[in-house]
C-alpha cells in the first residue's frame, strides 16, 4: 500500500469481532404510498417496499437488538467494551443519549464512552471510525459502533417511498481476533446542503436533482477512488462491494461508476426490499455481506452522508467468520420476517395519525 | 371468646351515580346501618376502600365518613386490600369487638368509581397488581383473569362458554335484588354474543365496576338492645390469608391457595364443616373466578368448579347456593365496598329477610372477598344464634 | 413523574435480570432478595437466557392510561426456561396466532412514556415468537 497521509489508518491493526443487522417485521409496498398519493401510478417506484418499526420500536431498542447479535458473534464480556457509538437521524430524545441506555442493556456501562452522532446517514460509519480510532490507539480493546435509524419522509414527498427503519452494530477490536479486518478508511467531506432537517422539523427536506451528481455520487466516488487508489486495488480485488443505498438505483450506478459488476454488489444491495436505512443503509448491506463472505474476500464499503461526505472502508475477511457468524440471526432472516401493512396502519405506527 | 353479633346492616343501591360523592354514598349506609341496630352508637369506625385516593383524590376515608356522618370524636381508619378492602374492614371491627377493646363497631364499605372517567379507572384498578412488574406491562386485574380463564379452558378442556352458568345465576338472582345494579335474567345466547373485553373473557365474565357503600354494626351479644327486632347473627369466623402479589409467582396460578386456607381456617374456628354451609358469598368480580374459589373452598375437586354452576348446583336451589343476591356480577362491584355487602347480604339470608331469593331456613353463610387473584382473601363464617 | 422507580428497575426491565439464590439454586423473577424456595437470603444477580414459552395470554382492548395508543395489546405469561413465570407483553406476532406453548424469547422494546411526549421513555423487556 502506498503511503497516502489522508488515510486514516490505525497504528495497531483493528477489525470487526462481531456484528449484528436488525430490520423490523413490517414492510410498506412503496405501491401503497403512491395509491395514497399518485392516484397509483407505479411506475418507476425507486424501491419495492420499505421495513417500518412496531408501535413499540425505536433507535433505541432497534440498536439494542442488533448490538446483542453482534456480541454473540464477538462472545466478549460486555465489561470490556469501552464504547458504545449510536449514529442516527431519528434518536428518540433530542437531548439525552439513546448510547447509554444501549450500554445499560447489553451490559457495558458503566465503565464506558458513550455518545450518539449525527451525520444523515453517514452517522453509522462515523462511529465505526470513530470505534477504529478507539481500539486502534489502544486506548480500548473494543468499541461498539452502530448505525440505526427509523427515518420518516415527509407524507407525499418522494422520500416517503423509501425512508426506512433497520441498521447494524459493530464490535470493533485488535485484528486478530476480528472476523474481518479493516485495513483503512478514507473519509471525504464537503459541504453541500442536499439534505436536511432543521430543529424542532419532524420531516427533513432535500434538494430533489441537486442530492445525485454535486452530492451523492460525487462523494461516493471521490471516496471510493481515493481508498482504491491508496490501497492500490481496483475494482476486481474487491470480491463485494456497498455503496450507500438510498433506492435502488443510485448504487448500481455508484458501483458502475466505480468498476464493480452487478455481482459484486448483489449481496449487500438491500434497499429495494428494506428501503432506506438511513445511519444503517451502507453497513446494513456489510452485514448481508459478511453473511454470506468467505475467508479472503475482500470487501469495499462507502457511505454517504447528505451535508455531504462518505466514508470508505478496505475490509478483508478472516477465517473466524466461518466460526462465529452463525452465532447469531442473519440480516435476511430479517428480511425474511415480513409483515405488509397499508398506509394506514404504516400512518399509525409512525406517529402520524394526530391524537391531540 | 366474646360473640360478635352483626346488630345492625345498611347498604345502598349499586350503580352510577353521578350526582352522590365518595362521603354521600358512605353516610347513606352508615346512617342505615345505625337504624337497623335500634339505634346503637358506635365507638370505632373502619372502613373498607379500594381506590379513593386515585378515585377521587381523596385519602384518609375513615375519617371524612366519620366526620360527615355525625361521628367525628371517635375511632376512624380505613383498610385496604384491594378487593377484599370490606371484608378486612369487617375483620377489624370483628378483631376489635371480640378483644373486648370496642362495644360497638361500625363497619363501613364504600366505593366511588364513577368520580373517574376513562382509561384512568383501568389505570387505577391496575395499581392492585405489581405495578413494577405487572401493571408496567399493562396489564390490568380483567387481564389477569382473563389469562387465569385461558389456562383454566386449556387445562380442564371445557368448552367456550363452559362458565356462562356463572353470570346466568347470577343474574337471575339479580332480578331479586332491589339494591342490586342489574336486575334481569340473562339468556346463554347474549352470554355467547357478548363483546371482548380481553379475550377469552366477554363483556359478561366481567362484574361490573360500579358505585357503592354498605355498613355493619358490630357489638356483643349482650349490647344488643332488649328490643332488638331481628333474628341474631353472629360473626362465627374471620380469616385472612395473603398470598404473592403477583401471578407469576405462584407455583401454581390456577390454585388459588390464600381462598383454600382462608376457607380452611373460618370453618375450623366456626366448628362447621362444607356440608353445614348453607350459601357461600363467592367473590365472582370474574367468572373464572367464581369457578377457582369453589375449587378452593372445597366444594368442587380442581377443575370441575365449573361444572356446579353448568348443572346449576350454585343456583338457589341447588346444593351450594352462591351469589344469592346477584353476586359481584349483577349485585355489582363497587370494589372495598363488595366485602361489607357479601355480609349484608348473608346476614339477610340468615335473617330471613332475602325476599325473592331466600334460602329456605339459611343457618351458615360463608363469604369471601379476594384482594387480586387472590393474593388476599379474606373469609368470614356467619351463623344464626338463636 | 416517576422517573426514580422506573431508573432503579433498569437492569431487571432492560436485560432480564433476576436473582439466584445461592443456598438452593432457585432461579428469581422479579428479584425479591429472599428466596421464594427456601427463605434464605438470595441476591446474587442471574441474567435469564430470556427463551421460555407462552403459559397463557389474552389481548386488551380496553387499554389502562398510558397504554391507549398501543391497543389492542397480547400480554402473556411466559414461563422461562430457567423456571420463573413472567409477566410480559408479546410484540412482533404478525399473522401468526398465539398459543399456549408457543416458544417466545424476549426484546428490549418501549413500555410506555412516563407522562406526556415530554416525558421520559420506559423501555422493558417484552417477548417475540422465537427467530430461527
Amino acid at each position: 500500500m502506498t503511503e497516502n497521509k489522508t488515510l486514516l489508518k490505525p497504528s495497531r491493526p483493528v477489525g470487526i469481532v462481531g456484528y449484528g443487522a436488525y430490520v423490523p417485521r413490517y414492510r410498506l409496498p412503496a405501491k401503497e404510498v403512491a395509491r395514497m398519493w399518485t392516484g397509483g401510478r407505479a411506475a418507476g417506484l425507486p424501491i419495492k417496499e420499505k421495513a417500518v418499526p412496531g408501535l413499540d420500536e425505536d433507535v433505541i431498542t432497534m440498536s439494542i437488538e442488533a448490538a446483542r447479535n453482534a456480541m454473540k458473534r464477538a462472545e466478549i464480556d460486555p465489561a470490556e467494551i469501552r464504547a458504545v457509538w449510536i449514529g442516527s437521524e431519528s434518536h428518540p430524545y433530542a437531548v439525552k443519549p439513546s448510547s447509554t441506555i444501549v450500554a445499560e442493556a447489553i451490559g457495558a456501562a458503566p465503565h464506558v464512552q458513550a455518545a450518539d452522532m449525527e451525520f444523515a446517514c453517514k452517522a453509522g460509519t462515523e462511529a465505526m471510525v470513530m470505534a477504529m480510532g478507539l481500539v486502534g490507539s489502544s486506548m480500548a480493546r473494543y468499541a461498539l459502533a452502530i448505525g440505526m435509524d427509523t427515518a420518516q419522509g415527509k407524507p407525499g414527498d418522494a422520500l416517503e417511498y423509501t425512508a426506512a427503519a433497520g441498521g447494524a452494530a459493530f464490535i470493533i477490536g485488535p485484528a486478530e481476533e476480528s472476523l474481518a479486518v479493516i485495513n483503512a478508511s478514507y473519509s471525504f467531506v464537503t459541504d453541500t446542503p442536499d439534505f436536511w432537517r432543521r430543529e424542532h422539523q419532524i420531516y427533513p427536506e432535500h434538494g430533489q436533482r441537486f442530492t445525485g451528481d454535486p452530492a451523492y455520487f460525487r462523494h461516493i466516488t471521490e471516496a471510493g477512488k481515493t481508498l482504491m487508489e491508496a490501497a492500490g486495488t481496483s475494482a476486481k480485488d474487491y470480491a463485494w462491494a456497498i455503496f450507500h443505498q438510498p433506492n435502488t438505483k443510485f448504487p448500481q450506478k455508484a458501483a458502475q461508476m466505480l468498476g464493480f459488476s452487478p455481482e459484486q454488489i448483489a449481496p449487500g444491495l438491500l434497499s429495494p426490499v428494506i428501503g432506506n436505512t438511513y445511519a444503517g443503509a451502507a453497513i446494513i448491506g456489510l452485514t448481508a455481506t459478511l453473511d454470506i463472505a468467505r475467508p479472503g474476500d475482500r470487501i469495499l464499503v462507502v457511505s454517504f452522508g447528505s451535508g455531504a461526505g462518505s466514508d470508505a472502508f478496505d475490509i478483508v475477511v478472516t477465517d473466524k467468520l466461518l466460526e462465529r457468524r452463525d452465532k447469531a440471526l442473519k440480516t435476511q432472516d430479517y428480511i425474511a420476517r415480513r409483515t405488509e401493512i397499508d398506509y394506514a396502519a404504516y400512518a399509525r405506527y409512525r406517529g402520524k395519525i394526530r391524537m391531540k | 371468646m366474646t360473640e360478635v353479633v352483626i346488630a345492625g346492616i345498611g347498604q345502598t343501591r349499586v350503580g352510577e351515580f353521578w350526582d352522590l360523592s365518595l362521603r354521600s354514598l358512605g353516610v347513606r349506609a352508615i346512617r342505615a346501618a345505625i337504624k337497623d341496630s335500634g339505634g346503637l352508637q358506635p365507638q370505632a369506625l373502619y372502613a373498607g376502600n379500594m381506590l379513593a385516593a386515585n378515585l377521587s383524590r381523596q385519602a384518609h376515608v375513615g375519617t371524612l365518613l366519620a366526620d360527615f356522618s355525625g361521628l367525628a370524636g371517635i375511632e376512624a381508619e380505613a383498610l385496604e386490600a384491594a378487593g377484599a378492602s370490606g371484608a378486612a374492614a369487617l375483620r377489624q371491627g370483628y378483631l376489635a369487638v371480640a378483644s373486648g377493646l370496642v362495644d360497638v363497631a361500625l363497619v363501613v364499605g364504600v366505593e366511588k368509581y364513577t368520580d373517574l372517567i376513562g382509561p384512568g379507572v383501568e389505570a387505577a384498578l391496575a395499581t392492585t397488581t405489581d405495578s413494577d412488574f405487572e401493571a408496567i406491562h399493562g396489564l390490568t386485574p380483567a387481564a389477569q383473569a382473563a389469562l387465569l380463564m385461558r389456562r383454566y379452558q386449556h387445562e380442564f378442556g371445557l368448552p367456550a362458554d363452559g362458565l356462562a352458568g356463572f353470570v346466568l345465576t347470577a343474574h337471575a338472582n339479580g332480578a331479586g335484588n332491589p339494591n342490586a345494579m342489574y336486575r334481569k335474567a340473562i339468556t346463554l345466547e347474549a352470554y355467547q354474543k357478548a363483546e371482548m373485553v380481553s379475550d377469552p373473557l366477554n363483556l359478561f365474565d366481567l362484574a361490573p365496576n360500579a358505585d357503592g357503600a354498605a355498613a355493619l354494626i358490630l357489638t356483643r351479644r349482650d349490647r344488643l338492645p332488649r328490643d332488638f327486632p331481628h333474628p341474631v347473627v353472629q360473626v362465627a369466623a374471620s380469616a385472612s390469608v395473603s398470598d404473592t402479589l403477583g401471578l407469576h409467582n405462584r407455583p401454581e396460578p390456577l390454585w388459588f391457595a390464600a381462598a383454600q386456607a382462608s376457607v380452611e381456617q373460618a370453618l375450623k374456628k366456626a366448628g362447621l364443616s362444607r356440608e353445614q354451609i348453607d350459601l357461600f358469598e363467592y367473590y365472582d368480580a370474574y367468572s373464572i373466578y367464581a369457578a377457582l374459589s369453589l375449587e378452593a373452598a372445597g366444594f368442587a375437586a380442581r377443575g370441575q368448579g365449573w361444572k356446579l354452576a353448568a348443572e346449576g348446583e350454585s343456583g338457589l336451589q341447588g346444593k351450594i347456593p352462591c351469589a344469592t343476591m346477584g353476586g359481584l356480577k349483577a349485585r355489582g362491584n363497587p370494589g372495598g365496598a363488595t366485602g361489607v355487602y357479601q355480609a349484608v347480604e348473608a346476614t339477610l339470608q340468615l335473617r330471613g329477610q332475602a325476599g325473592a331469593n331466600q334460602i329456605p331456613d339459611a343457618r351458615c353463610a360463608l363469604i369471601q372477598a379476594l384482594g387480586g387473584p387472590a393474593s388476599t382473601a379474606v373469609t368470614h363464617v356467619l351463623k344464626r344464634a338463636d | 413523574m416517576e422517573i426514580p422507580r422506573h431508573w432503579r428497575l433498569k437492569q431487571q426491565r432492560y436485560g432480564l435480570v433476576g436473582e439466584v439464590c445461592p443456598h438452593c439454586q432457585v432461579k428469581v423473577f422479579p428479584p425479591r432478595d429472599v428466596c421464594p424456595n427456601c427463605g434464605g437470603e438470595a441476591r446474587t444477580p442471574y441474567t435469564f437466557s430470556g427463551r421460555g414459552e407462552v403459559y397463557s395470554y389474552t389481548t386488551i382492548y380496553e387499554a389502562p392510561a398510558g397504554f391507549e395508543d398501543k391497543a389492542p395489546y397480547t400480554v402473556a405469561l411466559v414461563k422461562l426456561e430457567e423456571g420463573p413465570l413472567v409477566t410480559a407483553q408479546l410484540t412482533d406476532l404478525g399473522d401468526k396466532p398465539v398459543e399456549i406453548g408457543m416458544p417466545v424469547e424476549m426484546v428490549t422494546r418501549r413500555l410506555r412514556q412516563d407522562g406526556d411526549d415530554r416525558s421520559i421513555l420506559i423501555y422493558g423487556y417484552k417477548f417475540r415468537p422465537v427467530m430461527n
